[in-house]
């Protein structure tokens, strides 16, 4: 048998990935054992081998967190008024848009609204992954001041899931802004004593862990969620050395003394209540 | 003292002033033409001179957003120490965050600029190879901004207004930096700088970049240089990402509109302090002067509000950030009916004075 020619593919490709075929099998970043999908959505989207949590998208995590129907939306159809009127190669940032909601199905990549978990109420604000990365601009700042305005309001808990990428540079310096923005409302929040749980899940990097996101009462992080500042790949170019292994994971963060806790998707809704519970004045 | 004359060599020109070099040579050649020969070329000189003043004058009245990040990031642009020296006066500077280091790469202290004492906070990049790697080439690591965040608390506790001082490229990606929780001590600056009750004015000098600027950029009053940049990430990180080629950075310069002129446009800035004619590097003197009298005049107009008052325009103020005007005006409006209404109620429910006996 003739010598089998070696691969000379060295990992990194410009041409598109070939998508698996639709539907049935997916196949796990971590492991990467071949998992029946609709196992994988039974499990909560966690991989049943490795406990690895997939990105999931915000209207699936409501579904999994909330009690049934209970999520009432409010703001969902604000809209990014585009300040900078902000081009980019042959696209523009409008064009972007249109194309992310369509993509995930959401207006913008925070919803916000009033829920219960167990009976509880609370006010709870879920970001997109899927919609410009989960990055945070002016209308994403806008909801979660608001959803802390209606916390502070009807005198519920804050619970806010962070996903993004950190601020949306389409949006320059306004996106920028809704750091201090968001801030100055969580010190209001704090203020008037309200509960704030953040909770972290992969990714939560750059201007959103830089503000809200680290700013929680208590800072839940799900199970190897990647968390930090600046992401690993501008960390590595900078500084020219390989990173450690798992290097930004909540796990470093917990060692780290950052987060509170590491909870299972399967045990947030219980961890959360008994939160809640447990902060009751 | 150092030589703040600032004198402009020939390595210094920027890449746009091609015309200036040659116009500074010329000077220079005729100037060692009449040393050397005796001859008197004053007038051609100021001939030249003249020349030299309306081409920085046609430059510098239209530079790019580009060029505006070249003369940001000029070598010879006035840093920290040099506003401290002109600026501040006795200024004795506070070291250390009290739980792992000091931070080079910002400097804090008490001083006097006019008539006030100050807090002044600032970041340092340094002049020279040494001071560079010593300041970390101006970004900031965790405990650089738990020292601004403590020392701040200390100004509140004595009312001492504070003045912050942004120059830097961004806050430092690094493995120790991640460690130490570089998010979290920009997030925790954020929401006490938010609510610190004292006067809070941020001045962006140089290089305004993302996370690390704003970690000691949220105050009562936010303001830049002429020719200095804030940006939500470098030119040349956007133009990585969204280009995917770091070459095409004037693009992204010019897409992410971080500019003086187009941030003021955008409500994003309170004011933008002058520049002298070509660049705050051309004449260190008078930019410090623009600056501290900015300083002096806001100090004047902020020590004037009441504390409560003071907070609550910083916070609508940051409220507002990225809000349609139109928006922006209804909730003034709002605000300003809630206002009389409660004067107004005020006033109603004040108990009648009771006549006395006679």
């Amino acid at each position: 048998m003739a010598k089998q020619a070696k691969s000379k593919w060295n990992g990194f490709s410009l041409r598109p990935r070939k998508e698996m075929p639709e539907g049935l099998w997916t196949k796990c970043p971590a492991c990467e054992h071949m998992l029946y999908k609709s196992a994988v959505e039974k499990n909560l989207n966690v991989c049943p081998e490795c406990n690895h949590h997939f990105r999931i998208s915000a209207a699936t995590r409501i579904n999994y967190l909330t009690d049934e129907d209970s999520f009432q939306q409010v703001l969902g159809d604000l809209k990014t008024s585009d300040p900078l009127g902000f081009k980019f190669r042959d696209t523009t940032y409008k064009q972007r848009i249109k194309d992310d909601e369509k993509k995930s199905g959401e207006k913008e990549a925070m919803l916000i609204g009033k829920a219960f978990i167990k009976g509880r109420p609370l006010i709870l604000a879920v970001m997109e992954p899927n919609f410009l990365m989960g990055s945070m601009g002016a209308v994403v700042g806008e909801k979660l001041c608001a959803a802390v305005d209606m916390a502070m309001d009807e005198k519920l808990p804050l619970v806010v899931f962070s996903c993004s990428g950190g601020a949306r540079m389409h949006e320059g310096v306004v996106s920028l802004g809704q750091m201090a923005k968001t801030s100055a409302a969580m010190a209001r929040y704090d203020d008037s004593g309200g509960l704030f749980i953040s909770v972290l899940t992969d990714p939560t990097t750059g201007g959103v862990t830089a503000s809200f996101a680290m700013l929680g009462d208590c800072i839940i992080a799900e199970p190897g969620a990647l968390i930090g500042f600046a992401g690993p790949r501008t960390i590595a170019e900078t500084i020219k050395v390989e990173l450690p292994e798992g290097f930004q994971t909540a796990e470093f963060m917990l060692e780290h003394g950052f987060v509170d806790m590491i909870v299972d998707r399967k045990d947030m809704r219980s961890e959360i209540a008994r939160l809640i519970d447990y902060c009751q004045k | 003292m150092p030589d703040r004359a600032n004198k402009i060599n020939s390595g210094d020109h920027l890449d746009f002033e091609q015309k200036v070099a040659d116009l500074d040579r010329q000077m220079n050649e005729l100037r060692k033409l009449s040393s050397i020969k005796g001859i008197d070329y004053s007038s051609e000189i100021r001939q030249l001179q003249k020349e030299q003043v309306n081409e920085l004058k046609r430059i510098y009245s239209n530079l790019t957003a580009w060029q505006t990040v070249q003369v940001a990031r000029h070598p010879k642009r006035p840093l920290l120490s040099d506003y401290l020296d002109l600026m501040v006066k006795d200024f004795r500077e506070f070291h250390g965050d009290r739980c792992f280091g000091d931070d080079r790469a910002i400097v804090t202290g008490l001083g006097q600029i006019g008539r006030d004492r100050v807090f002044v906070v600032g970041q340092n990049k340094g002049r020279n190879t040494k001071e560079k790697v010593v300041c970390n080439f101006g970004c900031p690591n965790p405990e650089g901004y738990r020292k601004a965040l403590i020392k701040m608390k200390f100004a509140e506790k004595y009312g001492i207004p504070v003045v912050t001082l942004i120059d830097t490229p961004g806050a430092y990606p690094g493995i120790g930096a991640e460690e130490r929780g570089q998010a979290q001590a920009i997030a925790a600056n954020l929401q006490e700088m938010s609510r610190l009750r004292v006067p809070i004015i941020c001045i962006c000098i140089g290089e305004g970049g993302s996370g690390g600027a704003l970690g000691i950029g949220v105050g009562d009053r936010l303001v830049m240089l002429e020719f200095a940049y804030y940006s939500v990430i470098s030119p040349e990180g956007c133009a990585a990402i969204l280009w995917r080629d770091g070459s095409q950075a004037p693009h992204a310069a010019e897409a992410l509109k971080l500019t003086s002129k187009d941030l003021l446009k955008l409500e994003l800035v309170d004011a933008v302090i002058p520049e002298p004619l070509g660049g705050a590097h051309r004449n260190v003197h008078d930019t410090v002067y623009n600056v501290e009298k900015y300083i002096v005049k806001t100090l004047r107009d902020l020590k004037r509000t009441k504390v409560d008052n003071l907070l609550e325009n910083r916070y609508w103020k940051l409220r507002s950030i990225g809000v349609s005007p139109a928006e922006r005006l209804r909730r003034k409006t709002l605000a300003g009916r809630e206002r009389i209404k409660a004067a107004i109620d005020k006033i109603h429910t004040k108990p009648k004075p009771v006549p006395a006996k006679v």
